[in-house]
Parts: C-alpha cells; structure tokens; sequence
C-alpha cells in the first residue's frame, strides 16, 4: 500500500471514529443536526460527481432530492413500505430521472445546462401541487411512521458511509478518469475513445440518485413531511455552495461542504447584525462571498496548496523537460 | 533513408480517402479530396496554412462529416462511425495545439488514451502498461505530475503517450514539430521512423517542417485551397511546379 493510501484510510477511520462517538454524546437537537449533515453530505456527493469530477453544472440537485423525498412520503403513506426499503427505491427512481435529465441535457454545455438545470430546481418541486388531491399539495404529506433522532443520525451516517465507498469506487479507476476527462477536454476525451453520451449521462443518473437518497432521508428528518417549499431553489443553490466549498472533483472535502452548509445558518442565526428577520440570510450570503474569496479552489485546493508548499520546501523541485 | 517498395501495392489501403469534399458556407475546405495510405509507411500530408491539413485529420476522426465522398479505414467508411468510435477501430491522433487533460497526471492523461483496452482489465495492469508507454517516448520521469505546467516538447510526448497506448494501427501526428527546437526534431525524426520499423504502426503526419517530411516521408500528398495540387515520392513532390509556386520556392529549396 502507497503512502498516500495509508494516510487516507487513516483520515477516514478518525472521521468515522468521530462519527460514532458523537453519536453516543450529542443531545436529541444535535442528532438531527448531525443526520442533516450526512444528507448534505451524501447530496454533495453526487453533484460533486456530476459537476465536480464530469464538469457538468447543476443547479438543479433539489429537484432530484424532492423526486427521491416524495418516492418516500408517498410509498410510505400508501403503501406503509417500510422506510429503509424506500431508500433503495429512490435510488432507482432518480437514477431513471436522471438518465432522462441527462439525455436532453448533452445538447447543453455551461451556463446554458445551469439556466435548465436551474428551471428544473424551480419547476419540479412544484408539481406536487398539481396533483395535490394525492399528493398533500403545499401542505405536503406525511410518512406512515417518521423516526427518533438517534435513528436517524444512524441511517444517515450509515448511508453516507455506503455512499462515500460507492463514490470512491466508480471514481477511482476507469469510469472517473472518463468522467474528469471530459472535465478537462471534451475533445480530447472523445478522440481517446470516452463516449460523451454515454458518460455524461451516466454521471447525470448517479448523481441523481446520490440527491434521491438524500432527499428521502431529508423527509424524514424533517418529521416525515414532504412538502414542496423544503425542496425550494434555495436547497439546490446550498449544495452548489456546499460542492464549490468543497472543492469541485475531491471527495475528502465534501464533508466540509457538508459541516459548513449545515451548519452555517445555525451560526448566522446567532449574530445580530440587522435586528431584521432576514439578518441570517445576510450572514450566510456574506461568509459565502468571503468563502469564494479566499477559497477559489475549495477546502482541497487549500490543503492542495499546502502539501505542495510543503512538499518544494524540503526538495528541491528538478525542472524537467 | 528507408526505402518504399510501390512496385507492388497491397490490395487494401490501410486509409483512404476518396473523393471527400466539406464546405464551412462559402469556403471549401476540402475539394474532392483522395488519397490512399499504405499500412506501415509514413505519410506526409502537407501544403500552406489552411490547405485543409487538419480539416483532413478532423474528417478522418470523425469530428467533421463529409459533406460527399468517404473515408475507409481498413476497407471499410467509418461514416457511421461516432468521434468515440474511431479510436477503437484503431486509429489515435495528436491535435496541433496540445489537447490535454490539464489538472490529471501525466499517467492518467495516458490511462485516458487506454480507456477503449483497459475494459475488464486489472487496474494495476493499466497503469503498468502505461508507464511503460511514458518511458517509451521518454517522459517516465515526470509520470506523477500534473500535466498542466510542464514544457511543451513534454507535452507533445504525453499526447504521443496516449495515442501508443491505445494500441493504434494508424496514428494521425498534426505537426508534432511545432514548438520543438532543432534537437527535439532531430530526435522526433528518428522516433517517428521506430513507430514505422518497430512497432508497425502507419503515419499520417502532418507538418510545416519541411525538412522533417521530406526526410522521413515514405509518400508525400500535397493540398492547397482544399485541393491535392501534388501526390508522389518525396523527391518527386519537391520538383513539382505547382507545389514550388504554392510554397514561393523558398522552403522546399532549402529542403532539397
């Protein structure tokens, strides 16, 4: 085993460490804190392989996790599945949705694909209000059971866990080099064989269904209720933030994107600053713009610039040709 | 200088364009175009900047469609053909100004190369092949690195990385002189000529460098306008008058 392969597995095994343990300390409040992280952190996750690693932009990753939250609320409600059962299943469905997101989305690139990405994260929360005789309309509906806080962070942790090693698995051999390959050249890319179609649609269902389990887990800690205004533009726009804080294309970042998106308005709300209702949106977007600042690159590109600095300081660096 | 035999040309080119013809609007880029390229020779495809050079590799790799004409490759049209596809019937090109995958490695970028023969194999395999490619044109050392930030000749031998570790039959070079000094070339020279007599793989090798061509062509197709105003032998194509005007003498002069 490498060096670097150690020191990772080693970083992995403290947060796991720390994981498990606040799991026996941490309040009834906190542990719905902390299994809201594990669901930021799974729906990073999956943009990150779409946006990060592939280089597709998506703002519209809420869509995808309200798709997978009324998976759940409404097997649960109907049918009284059991609730781990309607993870998978959510997977499923969102998987499906995404491939059919990412077939139209191949004829766009950039801020063309954000701009309809984006109209799915405004339009498709909104349809639970079109059929709102099934469906709850705004007032949303409600799971058959909704779970304790301790079941929760458990679930929520366990599934992040199974999705950090299913990410680290796709991305680390053929398929994420395909994916970062056309990241960096679309031409390039095609002319060494990678199918864009192929690929790009590929990472649109993956991480898709990454959102859809984390919107099923998001109803439920949520108590249950699935309702169109907890999947607003404004979740999409955090996970975005949460992938950029990140560091688009590493995986070791994504639970900061995850401490710092979950917890941040739990920060804001404590500083007084305008006395207005809205002084805590003004915090966030200011420590977001301030974040962008200093951290073009994410939190990985700041260790990045560490460990190079680092790394030059005790060698000489050989200029080779 | 090795010698071609053309006393008795085997039954089915390798490439052969036939008749291929593309119009951007008003401008033809390539005007009923044909030429056939022998397996395990090189073959210069040259003329004046924008003569339809790269517009030839750009249809040949499936970039471009043929607006009439075809392109056979091995006997049969890779018309139907996607951009992806081409790399697998065997054919892997360098583009003239460096594509790269900037922020992956030098050994990714070359794994990259080997995406359509690494399918079910052991990644270990992969990347052992592929370090061998890198030591093959010489850049073993720089394996590890970003590719984004290193010297341009480098660059140009991770492009030659990935195109070799596909396995190609045919690989298309668009003008992998440019940017090189006089010992780089001298060096490119003699490499392009392995890939010819040790690994049996056909040239299609584009270049401003006339010297280069001259030197290592097997078979020399001139283009001018998105015409072919030349096709021949070297020695052949360098006495021509319609290839002396379209240079203005001078650099084919200083060739011979």
């Amino acid at each position: 085993m490498s060096r670097g392969l150690v020191t990772r597995l080693g970083v992995i095994a403290v947060a796991a460490g720390i994981v498990i343990v606040l799991g026996f300390r941490l309040s009834d409040y906190h542990l719905g804190l902390g299994a809201r992280i594990a669901i930021y952190f799974i729906a990073i996750l999956g943009l990150n392989i779409l946006t990060g690693y592939t280089g597709q932009i998506s703002i519209g990753h809420g869509a995808f996790m309200a798709i997978g939250g009324y998976t759940t609320a409404l097997m649960s409600y109907y049918h009284h599945t059991d609730l781990l059962l309607t993870l998978p299943l959510a997977l499923a469905v969102c998987f499906v949705c995404g491939l059919a997101v990412g077939i139209p989305a191949l004829r766009l690139s950039g801020v063309y694909l954000a701009l309809a990405t984006f109209a799915l994260a405004v339009s498709i929360p909104q349809l639970p209000l079109k059929w709102s005789k099934w469906t709850g309309g705004s007032n949303g509906i409600r799971t058959f059971t909704s779970p304790g806080n301790n079941w929760l962070y458990r679930v929520c942790w366990i599934c992040a866990g199974i999705a950090f090693v299913a990410a680290w698995l796709l991305l680390r051999g053929r398929t994420g080099r395909a994916f970062r390959s056309i990241r960096d050249s679309e031409l390039a890319a095609a002319s060494s064989g990678v199918s864009l179609p192929i690929y790009k649609t590929l990472a649109f269902g993956v991480s898709a269904a990454f959102a859809g389990v984390a919107g099923s887990l998001f109803v439920l800690v949520t108590n249950g209720y699935a309702q169109p205004n907890e999947f607003g533009v404004l979740l999409s726009l955090q996970l975005l933030i949460g992938a950029a804080v990140a560091g688009l294309g590493s995986l070791y970042g994504t639970i900061v994107g995850a401490l710092f998106i979950g917890l941040l308005p739990q920060i804001s709300t404590s500083v007084p600053l305008i006395g207005s209702g809205h002084g805590q949106d003004v915090v966030f977007g200011l420590i977001v713009i301030l974040v962008m600042i200093l951290l073009p690159n994410g939190v990985a590109g700041l260790l990045g610039a560490i460990d190079s600095r680092f790394k030059s300081a005790i060698k000489s660096d050989p200029t080779t040709s | 200088m090795p010698e071609s035999d053309d006393r008795v040309p085997p039954a089915v080119p390798l490439l052969s364009l036939q008749a291929a013809s593309l119009r951007f609007g008003g401008i033809v880029a390539l005007d009923e175009v044909s030429f056939d390229v022998q397996p395990h020779t090189i073959f210069g495809l040259i003329g004046p900047n924008g003569a339809g050079k790269t517009t030839a590799f750009n249809v040949i790799t499936r970039l471009y469609r043929v607006d009439s004409g075809d392109v056979l490759f091995d006997g049969r049209s890779l018309l139907h053909t996607p951009p992806s596809g081409v790399v697998r019937h065997g054919i892997a090109r360098t583009f003239q100004n460096v594509e790269l995958f900037p922020t992956m490695t030098v050994l990714e970028n070359t794994l990259v190369g080997a995406h359509t023969v690494s399918r079910f194999k052991r990644e270990g395999a992969m990347r052992a092949k592929a370090a061998e490619v890198l030591d093959y044109v010489g850049i073993a050392s720089v394996a590890k690195r970003p590719a984004a930030g290193l010297p341009f000749g480098t660059l140009k031998r991770i492009e030659l990385a990935r195109a070799l570790v596909s396995e190609p039959r045919l690989v298309l070079l668009d003008e992998p002189a440019g940017g090189l000094n006089h010992e780089e070339v001298e060096a490119l020279a003699t490499f392009i000529q392995r890939l010819r007599d040790d690994l049996k793989i056909t040239v299609l090798l584009v270049e401003h460098h006339m010297n280069l061509v001259m030197r290592i062509s097997d078979h020399v197709h001139v283009l001018n306008f998105g015409r072919t105003i030349a096709s021949g032998p070297p020695a052949d194509v360098q006495r021509d008058p319609q290839v002396i005007e379209a240079y203005l003498g001078g650099e084919l002069e200083a060739a011979s």
